[in-house]
């Protein structure tokens, strides 16, 4: 079972890291949600082996461990409400611009709009 | 002692609720941010005054004991960060409702300041790793709606970036939280503090450079500073400059709590951080050099500056740390001052381009001495109180035979000087002409607006007066840092 979370755990990652790398917004939030997940698997898994339900009767030395799930409770909490934020900015991004692409950096379109200004061997023509 | 210390976190919430339910009403919301900061600030400044008198205090939620209840602990560190970070949001909260924009025209932002307020002091007092990380949560979320408050095109651009590093250094946050506990077992500091000195090296070196990435992107350490000069710029200023003066350091001091009480002396990347934070000072004020616009330039500042608390850290003496907390309480106050200036300049004139800009000192004499009082104390210049956090990291740098990055420290100062100068020049300096265009601010709004920036030159220039104690109560708190036994034993009641 650990390792199948393990596995589980890096794949979600892996995906989720393939998509934040690209430049569309939407893939971008969903890149970020399987990473949140990813890492929620993780967090699950650090409270070592399952057991039985906690705090409902039968012998404490089997219960899981309560503290992981209480945590990754308030993870998840909280990566949904980020992502909410996330999905309305985009849409705000694709509202203004009309474009679902990150832009680029103000600092980046200054030096490339300095470098048209050389010719194709970078000496000032 | 449980209201000292649950207060800074609970009534800005409190307040928050308050300010969402008087919506309607902004002079209702602007009462109740102002009345909610002053009453922070007065009892962080009492706690202060208790824990620099008493030692560490801690309070445990709930009433469970320390490693499994939730604790709130403040020691001279997180108290005096609180105290700094306090008087400066009021400040900037008077300076925002003098400034037409984004206070008035938006209902959220008094509730979503005060949130922040709630998270900054969360994250000074919690005593627990996953806490740490809820705390980070609430500031960051709050400050996400602050920056693009307004929504145009370019603050959604901008903001775009900064809410997807943040949420990857959260989220690897997260994961560095998972494998604490699943080595350990435990996410309270001070429990921590004694467990994770068990663990076999290798797994205790990854652990802490993991938390080193994490509050690295955080406080824009080089090389994972490139989001914080695209996106600062573009907010509101009040928004920038709670920004600049405070969500970097909130990072800073993350990184000094966790290195200095979790892991034990022969686990500290000392050199490391030398060699970053050295990478940092030269990137961040080379990129500073090159820019033309005020707002960019200081944002490049920040990252040069953070690099400064990062070497105080790096040297993991008590001299070293001293020196760190000294700066970061000068930082803070400086450049949000400086920040606070440049809206104003901006506002007179309607534009921060440097190119734009000339002979403002006819035209405002009292912005030109608002100005140039933190740009030379950014630079290090006596008497003021860079020069005092400066000399403090020096001193400390040389008596730990750290000659390189003193060095480096030094050059540094000299390019800061360079760069303030040439907004001195060409903005103060020069043929004025009167930029008309935009009317020039009803006298109450002035009032406030110069009056708080004013009044954090006030701060800056005491700390300078003050320099004796405030160096011997950092030199107090570095040594709780560096000595973490009282910071334990008041946690686990030993």
């Amino acid at each position: 079972m650990t390792v199948l979370l393990a596995v589980t755990a890096g794949v979600l990652c892996a995906a989720g890291t393939y998509l934040v790398l690209g430049r569309q917004l939407s893939r971008i939030v969903i890149g970020i949600g399987l990473v949140g997940h990813g890492v929620n698997v993780l967090v699950i898994l650090s409270g070592g082996d399952g057991g039985a339900p906690a705090f409902v009767g039968g012998d404490p030395g089997t219960f899981a461990d309560p503290l992981p799930q209480a945590l990754v409770l308030t993870a998840i909490v909280i990566t949904f409400g980020v992502i909410a934020f996330l999905l309305s900015l985009a849409f705000r991004s694709w509202r203004v611009t009309a474009d679902d692409e990150v832009e680029d950096d103000v600092e980046d379109r200054r030096i490339a709009r300095e470098a048209t200004h050389l010719g194709d061997d970078g000496v000032d023509p | 002692m449980t209201a000292l210390l649950a207060g800074p976190v609970l009534l800005p919430l409190l307040g928050a609720a308050l300010s969402i339910g008087v919506g309607r009403s902004r002079n209702a919301q602007r009462l109740i941010g102002v009345t909610t900061l002053v009453v922070v600030a007065v009892s962080s400044v009492m706690l202060l005054v208790r824990v620099d008198a008493d030692g560490v205090v801690s309070v445990q939620a709930g009433g469970w004991d320390a490693p499994i209840g939730i604790s709130l602990v403040a020691d001279r560190l997180a108290a005096v960060m609180l105290v700094v970070a306090v008087l400066m949001l009021l400040a900037v909260l008077i300076y925002a409702i003098g400034q037409p924009g984004a206070e008035e025209d938006h209902v959220g932002f008094h509730p979503v300041y005060l949130i922040l307020t709630a998270g900054v002091a969360a994250a000074f007092l919690t005593g627990d790793l996953f806490n740490l990380f809820v705390a980070f949560e609430v500031m960051l979320m709050a400050s996400y709606v602050l920056i693009t408050l307004g929504g145009r095109a370019e603050q959604v651009r901008s903001g775009m970036t900064y809410v997807v590093i943040s949420l990857l250094a959260s989220t690897l946050f997260l994961l560095a939280i998972a494998f604490v506990y699943a080595s350990t077992g435990t996410v309270n500091l001070a429990d921590l503090s004694a467990k994770l000195a068990d663990l076999p090296s290798g797994v205790r070196s990854g652990l802490a450079l993991l938390l080193v990435v994490v509050f690295g992107i955080k406080s824009a350490i080089f090389p994972l500073f490139f989001w914080l000069p695209d996106s600062y710029p573009t907010a509101p200023t009040p928004v920038t400059a709670v920004f600049a003066g405070l969500l970097t350091k909130v990072g800073v001091y993350a990184l000094l709590r966790t290195q200095t009480l979790l892991f034990p002396a022969d686990t500290r990347p000392g050199t490391l951080l030398l060699v970053v934070a050295g990478l940092t000072m030269v990137v961040g004020v080379f990129g500073a050099i090159t820019q033309n616009d005020i707002k960019r330039i200081l944002s490049f500042h920040i990252v040069s500056q953070i690099g400064y608390m990062i070497m105080g850290l790096g040297l993991f003496t008590v001299a070293g740390l001293a020196g760190a907390v000294i700066y970061i309480v000068h930082h803070i106050v400086v450049k949000t001052t400086l920040f606070l200036v440049a809206g104003l300049i901006e506002q007179r004139t309607g534009t921060a381009q440097l190119a734009e800009l000339s002979g403002l000192r006819r035209l405002e004499p009292a912005l030109a001495v608002l100005f140039i009082l933190p740009a030379l104390s950014l630079a290090g210049i006596p008497p003021f109180s860079g020069f005092v956090a400066k000399l403090a990291l020096v001193d400390a740098g040389l008596s730990a035979g750290a000659y390189a990055i003193v060095a480096v420290s030094l050059a540094v100062s000299l390019l800061t000087l360079f760069s303030m100068t040439k907004i001195w020049a060409n903005t103060f300096w020069g043929p004025s002409h009167d930029p008309g265009g935009k009317p020039i601010l009803t006298a109450p709004r002035r009032a406030l607006m110069v009056g708080s920036t004013a009044g954090l030159v006030v701060l800056s220039l005491a700390i300078a007066v003050g320099s004796g104690p405030v160096y011997r109560f950092s030199d107090r708190a570095a040594h709780d840092l560096i000595d973490t036994s009282a910071y334990t034993d008041e946690v686990l009641r030993r």
